[in-house]
């Protein structure tokens, strides 16, 4: 019992630091949620690595702020993409569109394994078609005698 | 001729080291902006130096102008700044300063430490009007043309070569 006392202590506790961190809306749950939804998608430009939802940067909370009223007016997921593509490009989006300018970053890692796949297969059926005498001979397995793997008494 | 294959390894190398050594040559921290070629976002802010005077965009119609954004508290700026006051004495342009984030005391004293080379500073506190300029990292300079449209984005501080090889000879295409 009291074993479940504690967990439940501890977990409680837990749940509250995690509403701590995202505080400053929490009067209104589902559209804190939305926020932190959209922003997952976005990338922080101070530090390029985290996503505007994670980071403590200071831009990061301000675009959090704007995302929050955008949402708040009514917008949809979509026009607060787009403000953000109009302002920082689209190198702010995790999951940037398929057009002219992102076709290699789409396609190419496909293609490279393609490539890699046809250039194989090419290679083995080469091989496959050689005559015996172009490989060099197996290494004959040296043979063990069960007497000399045992040691002696 | 038949030895010719075993060079195949060393080209795909050197191809590699190409590719990389270009990569390296890259700064991730610069995102290529999409307002440039696109009007300015309109703004209303006051003057740093007066709380009752606004400047807005249009204001600015029918001039070249500069805009650099600065802070009291960006170390950058402070490497900048010499130079923005130097070339300010050229009088080639206006320069307005966007002063982002900060609080008036801080950004006037920092002005009065180490010369103003602003015809005016802009004072954005909560950085709203750095958003829509798609400010992320301070400082930054924009070459706004007569008709609004920013021509010219430098993200971090300006150097004696951009402001030579980049903004100078912008700036007479665009006043020429």
């Amino acid at each position: 019992m009291a074993k479940w006392l504690l967990f439940l202590c501890l977990f409680m506790g837990l749940t509250q630091t995690h509403a701590k961190e995202a505080a400053p809306a929490a009067d209104d749950p589902a559209l804190e949620a939305r926020m932190l939804q959209i922003t997952a998608e976005l990338r922080c430009l101070v530090c390029q690595n985290q996503t505007i939802a994670d980071s403590h940067a200071d831009l990061a909370v301000d675009l959090r702020r704007q995302v929050r009223e955008m949402l708040a007016q009514g917008q949809t997921n979509q026009q607060v993409l787009d403000y953000m593509t109009a302002r920082y490009g689209d190198f702010v989006l995790y999951r940037p569109p398929f057009k002219a300018t992102t076709v290699l970053l789409w396609v190419g890692p496909g293609v490279m394994g393609l490539l890699g796949l046809l250039g194989l297969v090419w290679i083995l059926r080469r091989r496959n078609r050689m005559p015996e005498d172009r490989f060099e001979p197996d290494e004959a397995e040296p043979e063990v005698t069960p007497q000399a793997a045992q040691p002696r008494p | 001729m038949k030895h010719l294959r075993y060079l195949i390894p060393l080209a795909i190398f050197l191809g590699l080291v190409l590719f990389l050594a270009a990569g390296l040559k890259l700064d991730p921290h610069e995102v290529p902006s999409p307002l440039i070629g696109k009007p300015a976002p309109g703004f209303a802010l006051t003057r740093l130096d007066d709380p009752g005077q606004t400047i807005r965009r249009d204001d600015m119609l029918g001039k070249v102008w500069m805009l650099n954004v600065w802070a009291s508290w960006c170390v950058a700026c402070r490497e900048e700044h010499p130079l923005l006051v130097e070339f300010s004495r050229q009088k080639l342009l206006p320069i307005i300063g966007l002063n982002y984030k900060d609080e008036r005391i801080a950004g006037m004293k920092w002005l009065s430490g180490f010369g103003n080379p602003y015809d005016a500073s802009l004072f954005d506190h909560d950085g709203r009007v750095g958003i829509d300029f798609g400010v992320y990292g301070v400082p930054e300079t924009f070459i706004i043309d007569r008709q609004g449209v920013i021509r010219y984005k430098q993200i971090g501080p300006v150097t004696p070569d951009v402001i030579r090889n980049k903004i100078e000879p912008l700036v007479r295409q665009l006043n020429g």
